[in-house]
């Protein structure tokens, strides 16, 4: 789809994958039939569309099946050589006899060109029976072409049949043979085949006749089943492809590709036949990551490396204190020849004699493994998924970060981790390589940097280059004083850069784009150790040489570099680096279109430079005064990039920027995202010496500067980790970034592949705004301003500043008309807003109504009441904000019938019950946030909308804080945390990694809860609409598309105002994308971000939108004058506080609110009257009633809205009915109904396996009805069960219920577990030691608020993730144990992976460390180590070791409790240092005599 | 931003006043003009600052002053960057912040709850210290373009508008019909509010850079206005408002009433010729004019003096329909009413009595329907003004007129007359002195962009958006 704003490169899938091998290479029909179990054992996390027939794909890879091919040949009349001298394609082909004719023969007569032989076709046998109906409308032909090994070396066959892949490929594509694209060679090997297609896990053996024949035999079966977003059903992009299987997401694809390009003129390999050149493009633009990832590890492995070696370089580990130095070396040195190719991935792999897995650095997927005593090896996304009696597993355990698992059929063994990667590492001396051929700046020699530009003429550049006041205030002056990035509140109201007069940098027309629900973000600050900001510069070598050469590089420990730095760069003739510097100024008497020129100049500059041997390209814009100006940074830079890399050459030099347009993160994040090795603010970093000059920052200026980059640094990797990227290595050209308001072909030119969709400005605009930045500095008026910047108004309204459309007049007049009931100020204040919207502070405000038939009269029109049940508040915390202020939302939406959202805090359980007036303090919409905080059941029950919040407007891709000051008793208990405690949200959902996650809490939230609906928010973003497919095929009710403006959350000013994009794009691609895909009647779209005013509502559903959230006008009518300080707790109107003084003066009724949306509907109604329709209904995605505002505007002239008004008329029409219908726990209830109702204890048993999920969780959400948050007495209901639970075992448990497990779990046990307890425990029967058996997966007791947990054996990552109350014992815990943790108590008595306790601010954890292992392994920032020295502490590590033999018979608990006496003194307590602190203080208050309160936190 | 808790850590807190008994006795002054408030004292109200997102003071100013940025800088003892920021938008700071009602403070974020930030006395406490350092001396422009600019009136609005003018390069002549400059601010405010060193400080500086002052010259007569505009590139008219708004009782005739800006002018110059010394002293007119008068009488000596106001006391907190961030309407005590004297409200005057000379005042209480009589020797009539004094502009120059009878201008402060301009009272009406200053700026302005043919150099003072 080419029309409007969806692009097929924004899709995204993932999926459950995994693979069965017998370790000795044994070829048997059984290996197949498990690999189709297990994968039909993962449907679950496949998905479908519209059409419940049509899966997403699905595939299995096996050994080439010799004698059945051989046969199947024969029937076909054909005579296969004997051994193994013939390969199979596999081909997809087009449906149309002439295009098929075509395609084959082109493929023929490749085969025959490379001097092979032709052999023959076959029909590939299938049954379309087993296929649903849209799959079978773009279902290919499949064919197998037989062909024959001739004058070959074996091991140069398989290259031999890339090569002709490769070409028959291209050749197709250059004759148009195929128009429709259905040609495609899933496999062509003489060892593997693929069979895959758009189909469901149990439709693959029944389509594919082939599998089912008893003669296929294979000793490695490696499946996958997809859950995807894609927009368009294609068969080509199932999976495995012909050497991976990827579950995840590749954050860098863009740099990826780009680098492989760039390096294109590097790239040569003898190996190849006839060049690589016409091999080219390697990587096929427009597929899948996944697909191009397979094609990278192609060109490798052919290119002469083993596939674990192509792995290695590929996805690294990240380098850990303590690691291998060879291996170290060996990371460093691959990382001069290949980007990393970074995101959450397990990727299975085969040539067809080995078979392995791979997991990302931060271990973001799952992969368990089960070796059996016959030899065999299931790995798969889960545990169980191979049905295995205990006394045939040999072992079990999980992929681990950064870790391998290979088996290797020939050699007829599992190769160990260390082993496979100490092989790599040793095949040549990387070590000496790297310190001979590596620098470090200091080895530079030193030389004087230019002199300090100070005084008038330091204000003249900054003011050329479009400085502001704020700039310095706001940005410069807080990082260099602080050392860290600003914070403000209250999100953004500013117009975009395209809609801004004010001459923006170029910077601010990019947006950044981030993670949502397809890949987490990361925790820069708590996991920081797998972020890295080392970069290296200086030519690339040739992929495929591992020559001493090829590193050749500077090494920096961070790409911002001050002015000394770089001028040791530019004089770094030493050795083998040849810097040149080339100018980024052009005359100003060129006029608006000496940029073109400029630019021009500027890229056969960098051309010739190259040609003349230079690798290091110093891009400077010093140089600027009253007769040039420079073009901006940003752009040449990209401009040269660019340019490079379509030239091939990029690869030969690094590129460095000198250039003063650099002051904030962003600007940082652009230069390093668009292709940048280094830059060097040079005139940001004076204005940091003259700030310390003027006394405004402490010296000395080389402090100043050091924290003032320590702050960029920072920003930068938070930049990063909100795409989930976490090096900057693989950061640096990755082009993370959207483009609003610059012209499309500008952009494919100088910015190739950025999304830029609705046009703007060209070079000639650009050139036209850096000359009226120029003339602020070196025009006639400059000179009387002297050492004055203007006065920017960005981050804070000014009256000479941009426009803001809060400013004085509308917040006065809003509150005004609500709180005096006026009707007439309230059309006022909606004139007032108009007026602004259409002088261009918003791109609705470029848009007008077009009537759809003549005005009807009002009284024809829906009521008010059924307008205002559409309207909902954003959602603000209790604990952003006061009591009174929540609950006043409340009642006034309640009151309307509408509906207020709890935020991400928990809410008071005595509002749930009505206020004596009939008034109800309950929010309807209950939001799941990153943090759980207070998600209990009994919560969780009590809710209309479950809202799960993946992003919000104002920081999309952060987590949060609530600090300590504003935390107090009441906020304290409602989110399960202890007051005085600051509160850690998280980045990301730790249990939403990918799509079919989601799907997994959807699925979890309904079974808790299956009368709400769930809701899953988005922030608008290039590529949402593809996010929201998925979300719809997951099962959501509702999608909620929030915008950037709004946002009432604190964060960064740079995360404010440059991530996310206004409402209207994302909304439009979303209806755009879920009309198409048909899933628009399924899912209620809603939206917010800004929103204020009747034509906002009218607009907003006419570009797709049913429901309308509403927070900041709310917060204004109930008071709010737009501080901007919620992070302060200083709100002096009672709003965003908790301080009590403070609080009193809060002045907001629910009258106000309920005047607010009552007027704004009265305004609605009058706006449908006049459009001659009579219900919002009539109006839902019909674009076609908008339509652009003429203007002659120079900026706004250059946009083209018009794919954003493309979309499709289709709104919400019924739900999909949950697939809960099956779940064991409906049998559960109604056994344990004595119980339930009774006061009876039950006892029930039953058997489960993977696929049942959730178990125990519809059970807890009946108790927490009926008996809310107490539930049941403990006891109450036990149940046994046994096998291996899927995931999400015990979810959101309620207190009386014990779920007692022999065998294994999968992730997310005791997952928001609310009480109840959980014993998990291998059968007797089990030959494993269980304490060195991995037991329970990942991400257990996430945000868990009470109960218990025993587990007889390990744990996965992120063990107790943001537990608040549970208790649990286990046996050794993954990376990440007790992350954000703020309660509960864990007991460890075995093994704790990496960065334990993270970002844990309360509770304790209790690890037996004989080894004393641990403090190496403890991210110590928050937690202190001490031994267990206090008596009650004792007994209560002592209790519940007891209760864990007791109710696991483990033996390892059995050793310790044994000998309690002696090993005591080997437990250590690991005790946050802020939860210890207010512990005492308590302590100490209850000493003092009454009437002193307890002092928390620091204040202001 | 101030300090984030400073709102709540320390109380609004206004400079202290000299004692009433002392201050009666002398024209001095009524606040102490070399110590206000406390060093840290003044930095803490300043740090009681919030640095709103959205500052509504600033849109409360007519000069759109950037408080929230200055009120930062004194907290942080970065007084010259203050001065700067403050004399980047206000030309006299030192007025203001004597002379100005501060509507800011009644837009100010703290004002909900009754306690905004002292925002004037910041304001002058930032221009003495300027002064008192040294900082506000002369800078004359580098260059001159050339462009005669006759200026008429110098009042608050045509030095505001003079003082751009000349800084642009321009050369500006100040044309004034009394003897001395200074308009109003010279003539109509008793020095008990503003001492009259403070304007001769700043018109020695204007003089430095260059503005050319002519006084005892009365335009329309020589030379007549025809002649001016004929001599200049640009013709300013800054005449203020001068025509008082009278009493139309039987008795009005009688020796003994006076009109308030009379009065409070012969004070300024002598205070010779209508000293209210001994006298039983009446004042119709509840407003600042009246309140200087009755500061004046007092200080002259009076027996007894009353103020009356025709319209009813106002309240002492906003009622619901005067709601923040519009001005409050409420009752306000001013430093001469501390002073002393009875103030009367709902009173209507009907008629004045006396045989050769005034004795009675009779009027009505308009809430009590009864008539009531007052002795009287003086009656100050301070019952504001009716708008310019037009005759000979409109019979020299054609310059049409508002319904009011004020000068009407267009967007750019252009008359009908091609060259000629207007700002201030003589356009809007008396008014404030801060909006005086506003309209003389941005006056300069668009008189600036008319010669240039250009965009002008003079900054903006922002779009306003009065509060309703």
């Amino acid at each position: 789809m080419s029309r409007g704003l969806h692009d097929p490169s924004f899709e995204r899938d993932a999926c459950g994958v995994g693979f069965v091998a017998d370790i000795k290479g044994n070829r048997t029909r059984s290996i197949v039939d498990d690999g189709l179990e297990l994968l039909r054992r993962l449907s679950h996390r496949a998905a479908c569309g519209a059409d419940p027939d049509t899966g997403d794909g699905a595939g299995i890879l096996i050994q080439l099946p010799e004698r059945f091919l051989r046969a199947e040949a024969a029937k076909a009349g054909l005579d296969l050589p004997v051994g193994r001298r013939f390969a199979v394609a596999q081909v997809f082909l087009p449906v149309d006899p002439v295009q098929r004719a075509a395609c084959e023969q082109t493929l023929v007569e490749v085969v025959v060109e490379e001097g092979q032989r032709v052999i023959g076709w076959r029909d590939v046998p299938t049954d379309p029976a087993h296929v649903g109906s849209v799959a079978k409308q773009v279902m290919p032909v499949f064919r197998q072409l037989f062909i024959g090994m001739r004058r070959v070396p074996p091991s140069a066959w398989e290259r031999t049949l890339f090569v002709i892949r490769k070409l028959a490929e291209n050749r197709v594509a250059d004759r148009g043979a195929d128009p429709d694209r259905y040609f495609h060679v899933a496999s062509l090997s003489t060892e593997t085949i693929v069979y895959k297609g758009l189909l469901l896990p149990r439709q693959l053996p029944a389509f594919f006749v082939d599998l089912e024949a008893p003669e296929i035999a294979s000793a490695i079966a490696l499946v996958h089943s997809r859950f995807s977003t894609n927009t368009f059903p294609t068969w080509d992009l199932a999976q495995p492809f012909r050497y991976i299987a990827h579950n995840g997401e590749i954050n860098t694809l863009r740099g990826n590709t780009n680098w492989m390009q760039a390096r294109r003129s590097q790239l040569k390999s003898a190996k190849f036949h006839g060049g690589l050149e016409r091999l080219f493009p390697i990587i096929v633009p427009g597929k899948s990551d996944s697909a191009q990832f397979d094609n990278m590890v192609e060109l490798l492995t052919l290119g002469g490396r083993a596939l674990p070696h192509a792995m290695m370089m590929m996805i690294p580990e990240a380098e850990m204190p303590g690691m291998d130095e060879d291996r170290k070396a060996f990371y460093r040195y691959a990382s001069s020849l290949v980007e990393p190719w970074d995101g959450p991935a397990t990727i299975a792999f085969s040539d067809g004699q080995i078979v392995g897995a791979t997991l990302d650095r931060n271990g973001l997927r799952p992969a368990r493994w089960t070796i059996t005593t016959d030899n065999r090896v299931i790995l798969a996304s889960e545990t169980g998924v191979i049905d295995v009696p205990p006394e045939r597993v040999h072992s079990k355990g999980r992929l681990q970060p950064g870790m391998m698992f290979l088996v290797d059929t020939s050699e007829g063994r599992i190769v160990d981790d260390a082993e496979l990667k100490r092989e790599v590492a040793g095949r040549f001396p990387y070590r000496k390589w790297l310190d001979k051929n590596v620098f470090e700046m200091h080895e530079l020699p030193e030389v004087s940097p230019p002199e300090r530009i100070a005084g008038e003429s330091l204000f003249r550049l900054a003011r050329a280059h479009g400085y502001t006041d704020e700039d310095v205030e706001l940005i410069l002056e807080p990082m260099a004083a602080t050392g860290k990035e600003p914070v403000g509140s209250m999100g953004t109201d500013t117009p975009l850069a395209v809609l801004s007069d004010r001459a923006p940098s170029l910077g601010s027309y990019f947006h950044q784009l981030f993670a949502q629900v397809t890949n987490p973000a990361i925790d820069p600050i708590r996991e920081a150790l797998v972020m890295s900001l080392e970069t290296t510069m200086g030519p690339d070598g040739n992929t495929f040489d591992e020559t001493p050469e090829q590193c050749h590089q500077l090494n920096l420990r961070g790409p911002v570099i001050d002015n000394a730095d770089l001028a040791r760069i530019k004089h770094a003739h030493e050795g083998v680096f040849e810097p040149v510097t080339l100018s980024m100024v052009y005359p100003v008497a060129a006029g608006d279109d000496g940029l073109a020129s400029a630019i021009a100049r500027l890229r056969r500059a960098a051309e010739l430079a190259i040609d003349e041997g230079h690798n290091l390209l110093i891009l400077s814009d010093r140089g600027v005064d009253a007769a040039h100006v420079a073009i901006p940074a940003i752009l040449a830079l990209s401009a040269v990039q660019q340019h490079l890399v379509r030239e091939g050459t990029r690869m030969q030099a690094g590129l460095v920027v000198e250039t003063a347009d650099c002051r904030e993160v962003h600007d940082v994040a652009l230069l390093i995202g668009f292709g940048a090795a280094a830059v060097n603010p040079y005139l940001a970093l004076d204005l940091v010496c003259e700030l310390v000059t003027q006394g405004r920052v402490p010296g000395p200026p080389e402090a100043a500067i050091a924290r003032y980059l320590h702050a960029l640094d920072d920003g930068l990797l938070k930049v990063m980790s909100k795409m989930g990227i976490s090096t900057v290595q693989s950061y640096r050209g990755a082009q993370l970034f959207e483009a609003v308001g610059l012209d499309g072909g500008m952009v494919e030119r100088h910015f190739t592949n950025t999304p830029s969709r609705i046009g703007g400005l060209g070079l000639a605009e650009l050139g036209r705004e850096a000359l009226a930045r120029h003339e602020r500095g070196y025009g006639r008026s400059a000179a009387a301003i002297a050492d004055e910047l203007p006065v920017g108004g960005l981050y804070q309204w000014r009256r000479r500043g941009e426009p803001h459309k809060w400013n004085p007049a509308t917040v006065a007049t809003l509150q005004a008309a609500v709180r005096l009931a006026d009707r007439e100020r309230f059309a006022e204040f909606e004139r007032l807003c108009d007026e602004e919207d259409e002088s261009a502070v918003t791109l609705r405000g470029l848009l007008e109504l077009v009537p759809a038939g003549a005005p009807i009269s009002i009284d024809e029109v829906e009521p008010v009441s059924s307008i205002v049940k559409r309207f909902v508040t954003g959602a603000m915390s209790f604990g952003s904000i006061s009591a009174e202020a929540h609950e006043t939302l409340a009642i006034a939406m309640n009151r309307l019938g509408a509906r207020s959202n709890s935020g991400e805090g928990g809410e008071e359980p005595h509002r749930f019950e009505l206020d004596d007036n009939g008034d109800s303090r309950r929010s309807a919409i209950k939001q799941i946030a990153s943090g759980r905080f207070g998600v209990t059941t009994h919560y969780l029950v009590n809710a209309d909308d479950l809202q799960i919040k993946v992003a919000q407007g104002a920081k999309p891709g952060e987590g949060g804080q609530l600090p300590g000051n504003k935390v107090d008793e009441r906020i304290a208990r409602v989110r399960c945390s202890t007051p005085g405690v600051t509160l850690i949200s998280p980045p990301p959902h730790h249990d939403i990694y990918s799509i079919e996650d989601l799907a997994q809490l959807i699925y979890d939230l309904t079974a808790v809860n299956p009368k709400a609906r769930v809701s899953v928010k988005l922030v608008s973003e290039a590529g949402v609409g593809t996010i929201a497919a998925g979300v719809a095929k997951a099962r959501a009710g509702a999608v909620v598309i929030a915008g950037y403006e709004g946002g009432t959350g604190a964060a960064p000013l740079s995360s404010i105002k440059r991530a996310g994009l206004p409402w209207e794009l994302g909304l439009a691609e979303t209806q755009q994308v879920l009309v198409a895909n048909r899933l628009r009647d399924r899912v209620r779209v809603q939206v917010d971000g800004g929103l204020r005013t009747s034509r906002d509502v009218i607009v907003a559903a006419l570009l797709g939108a049913e429901e309308y959230g509403v927070a900041t006008a709310a917060l204004i009518a109930t008071g709010c004058i737009m501080l901007r300080k919620c992070h302060l707790n200083t709100c002096s109107v009672g709003i965003a506080t908790q301080d009590p003084r403070l609080r009193e003066n809060f002045v907001g009724t629910p009258e106000d609110v309920v005047h607010l949306f009552t007027f704004m509907a009265e305004q609605v109604r009058q706006r449908l009257a006049a459009l001659g329709v009579r219900s919002l209904d009539e109006l839902i995605g019909r674009a076609e009633l908008l339509q652009v505002r003429a203007t002659d505007h120079w900026k706004l002239r250059t946009l083209d809205l018009s794919a954003l008004l493309a979309s499709a008329p289709g709104r919400f029409v019924a739900a999909v009915p949950h697939d809960l219908g099956d779940h064991v726990d409906h049998d559960l209830i109604r056994r344990a109904e004595p119980a339930l109702s009774g006061g009876k204890s039950v006892e029930l048993a039953l058997p489960i396996d993977n696929s049942r999920r959730a178990v125990g969780t519809l059970l807890s959400g009946e108790i927490a009805r009926r008996h809310g948050a107490k539930g049941l007495p403990d006891g109450s209901i036990n149940v046994r069960l046994s096998g291996s639970a899927g995931q999400s075992f015990g979810a959101f448990l309620a207190p009386g219920v014990s779920l007692e497990l022999c065998g294994d779990a999968n992730d997310y046990v005791g997952k928001g577990m609310s009480g109840g307890r959980i014993v998990v425990y291998p059968p007797a029967t089990a030959r494993f030691a269980p304490e060195a058996n991995v037991i329970i997966g990942n991400v257990v007791l996430y945000g868990a608020t009470a109960g218990e947990l025993y587990a007889s054996g390990l744990a996965g990552e992120r063990f107790a993730v943001r537990n608040s109350g549970a208790r649990a014992v286990v046996e050794g815990v993954g990376d990440h144990g007790c992350e954000y943790m703020t309660g509960g108590v864990v007991v460890i008595l075995g093994p704790v992976g990496r960065n334990f306790a993270a970002g844990m601010s309360g509770g304790t954890a209790y690890v037996y460390d004989p080894q004393h292992a641990l403090r190496s392994r403890t991210n110590l920032e928050m937690v202190e180590l001490e031994s267990l020295v206090d008596e009650s502490e004792m007994w209560l590590v002592h209790s519940m070791i007891e209760a864990h033999v007791r109710l696991t018979s483990s033996p390892l608990g059995r050793r310790i409790y044994d000998n309690w006496e002696h090993l005591i003194a080997r437990f250590v307590k690991v005790m946050p240092t802020d939860y210890k602190r207010v512990l005492q203080a308590r302590r100490a208050a209850a000493r003092r005599p009454a009437g002193l309160t307890l002092v928390t936190g620091t204040g202001g | 931003m101030g300090k984030p808790t400073g709102f709540i850590e320390w109380r609004r807190l206004l400079p202290k006043k000299r004692a009433v008994a002392e201050r009666t006795h002398d024209w001095r002054e009524v606040e102490d003009v070399h110590g206000p408030l406390e060093h840290d004292a003044l930095r803490h109200q300043a740090g009681r600052c919030m640095g709103c997102g959205i500052p509504f003071c600033m849109q409360g100013c007519p000069l759109g002053n950037p408080i929230p940025d200055f009120a930062d800088l004194v907290w942080k003892d970065r007084w010259f960057d203050a001065h700067k920021r403050l004399a980047a938008t206000n030309d006299f700071p030192e007025f203001t912040g004597r002379l100005c009602p501060a509507p800011c403070e009644g837009s100010c974020v703290l004002g909900i709850d009754g306690a905004p930030v002292t925002i004037e006395a910041i304001e002058k406490q930032i221009a003495e210290h300027a002064f008192a350092e040294g900082w506000i001396t002369a800078h004359p422009p580098r260059t001159r373009t050339g462009k005669r600019i006759a200026i008429v009136g110098s009042g608050p609005a045509g030095l505001a508008a003079a003082n751009q003018l000349n800084r642009a390069g321009h050369s500006v002549i100040v044309y004034e019909a009394a003897a001395k400059i200074g308009g109003l601010l010279r003539y109509g405010i008793p020095d008990f509010k503003i001492e009259k060193y403070v304007v001769d400080r700043r018109l020695a500086i204007l003089e430095a850079e260059g503005i050319e002052f002519r006084t005892r010259i009365a335009v329309g007569r020589d030379p007549t206005w025809s002649v001016l505009r004929a001599e200049h590139d640009a013709v300013v008219i800054a005449i203020g408002a001068t025509r008082p708004r009278d009493l139309a009782v039987p008795g009005r005739e009688l020796p003994g009433v006076l009109i308030a800006m009379d009065y409070l002018c012969d004070q300024n110059d002598s205070g010779a010729r209508h000293s209210v010394a001994g006298k039983r002293v009446i004042i119709l007119g509840g407003g600042d004019t009246g309140s200087d008068c009755l500061g004046t009488a007092h200080r002259q000596g009076a027996a007894h003096v009353t103020q009356i106001e025709l319209l009813p006391a106002p309240p002492d907190r906003r009622t619901s329909s005067n709601p923040w961030p519009a001005w409050p309407l409420i009752f306000r005590t001013s430093s001469s009413q501390e002073e002393g004297g009875e103030r009367t409200f709902a009173f209507r005057t009907t008629r004045l009595e006396g045989t050769d000379k005034l004795e009675t005042l009779v009027g009505v209480d308009i809430d009590r329907h009864e008539e009531i009589r007052l002795p009287v020797d003086t009656l100050i009539l301070a019952l504001g003004f009716t708008g310019p004094d037009t005759s000979t502009l409109v019979d020299q120059l054609g310059v049409a007129l508002d319904a009011r009878g004020n000068i009407a201008v267009d967007a750019r402060f252009a008359t009908t007359i091609p060259g000629v301009h207007a700002a201030g009272d003589a356009h809007r009406g008396a008014s404030l002195i801060v909006w005086a200053i506003a309209e003389g700026r941005e006056l300069a302005r668009h008189v600036d962009a008319a010669l240039r043919a250009g965009p002008s150099v003079i900054p903006t003072v922002g779009q306003d958006q009065p509060f309703r």
